[in-house]
């Protein structure tokens, strides 16, 4: 994986298998205590104890097609290999809650990559429950969720070139607002 | 056209539009449509399959046809991701493998507009599944 995006469209599969009606994506910068950190939260199903243990092991998956679960080994490696941390708390029936830290000045921090595409993709395809992606940064914050832009567009397919690109714009003129590029 | 900085923004243009844009009604009746699922798991991802899901998306709708794309898991043909599902209306699903950006625009232009099977598909008995 070379960018957070790509890695918060992974991570976030886990939480649609989960049976989420609540997706909670947060992206923290602080220059201050140099920390990046991003945050999926979901009430989803969660895991046992003992399936929680299993989780960070790059062999274990609760998928039948393969017998390999990368997305969260390869995360944990990425957090930790640029100065940062990684954690996993959840709770049989309430959610779970990832936690990647990585060291903000660190070079070997994947960049955050075309997070409006991964965003767009996401809502096109989640469609159960609200996904909400919240980004704040010195400058500012940047919050947008599925449940506003159903509200705002109704039934309209978001496959549709003006909305697809209203979307894509209104996300990524946002986070430049507050000091975001890819 | 105006920046869209707000959701108010996106509700104004999105009415400036109305009457090209057609409703969701694909979701209703998914049967009547194409069907496109990008396999997005670990392994798709790593391989590029967020620009395969893009490209699918502009040019469905550059060639206004009538699709729904989605995501879905692994479909445990990891060494050939991209992989994607195609499903014509009436027809049985078919599975491409090593789906790139020229990929798309010949299963778009050969299978999905015409019918013709084009190569890379993965044969085996194929079964959808719901994750």
């Amino acid at each position: 994986m070379k960018t957070l995006s790509e890695h918060i469209l992974d991570i976030v599969q886990n939480s649609v298998s989960a049976k989420s009606t609540l997706i909670e994506i947060i992206v923290e910068e602080d220059k201050i205590t140099d920390l990046y950190s991003l945050i999926i939260r979901d009430n989803g199903c969660g895991m046992s104890k003992e399936t929680l243990a299993k989780a960070i092991n790059p062999f274990f998956t609760s998928r039948t097609t393969r017998k390999v679960g990368l997305g969260i080994p390869l995360l944990k490696h990425n957090a930790e290999a640029a100065g940062g941390s990684f954690s996993l708390e959840s709770e049989l029936n309430v959610g779970t809650v990832l936690t990647a830290r990585f060291q903000l000045s660190n070079i070997d921090r994947p960049p955050l990559g075309d997070i409006w595409e991964t965003l767009y993709l996401m809502f096109l395809s989640y469609t159960d429950g609200n996904l909400v992606y919240r980004h704040k940064t010195e400058k500012g914050g940047f919050q947008i969720s599925s449940d506003e832009l159903k509200e705002v567009l109704g039934d309209v397919s978001y496959q549709q070139k003006e909305i697809r690109e209203g979307i894509l714009e209104l996300i990524k003129s946002n986070l430049e607002e507050i000091g975001i590029t890819k | 056209m105006t920046k869209i900085k707000t959701l108010a923004d996106l509700r104004k243009m999105k009415e400036e539009a109305q009457s090209k844009i057609k409703l969701r009604e694909n979701s209703a009746n998914p049967d009547q449509v194409v069907q496109v699922k990008v396999g997005m798991a670990t392994c798709g991802i790593a391989s590029g399959a967020k620009e395969t899901m893009k490209y699918f998306v502009e040019e469905l709708e550059q060639e206004a046809i009538d699709a729904v794309v989605t995501q879905t898991g692994c479909m445990g043909y990891c060494y050939a991701e991209p992989t994607v599902e195609v499903k014509l209306p009436g027809k049985e699903p078919l599975v491409y493998g090593h789906v790139n950006k020229e990929k798309v625009h010949e299963i778009i232009d050969k299978y999905i507009k015409r019918g013709e099977l084009v190569d890379g598909i993965i044969p085996v008995s194929f079964r959808t599944i719901d994750d």
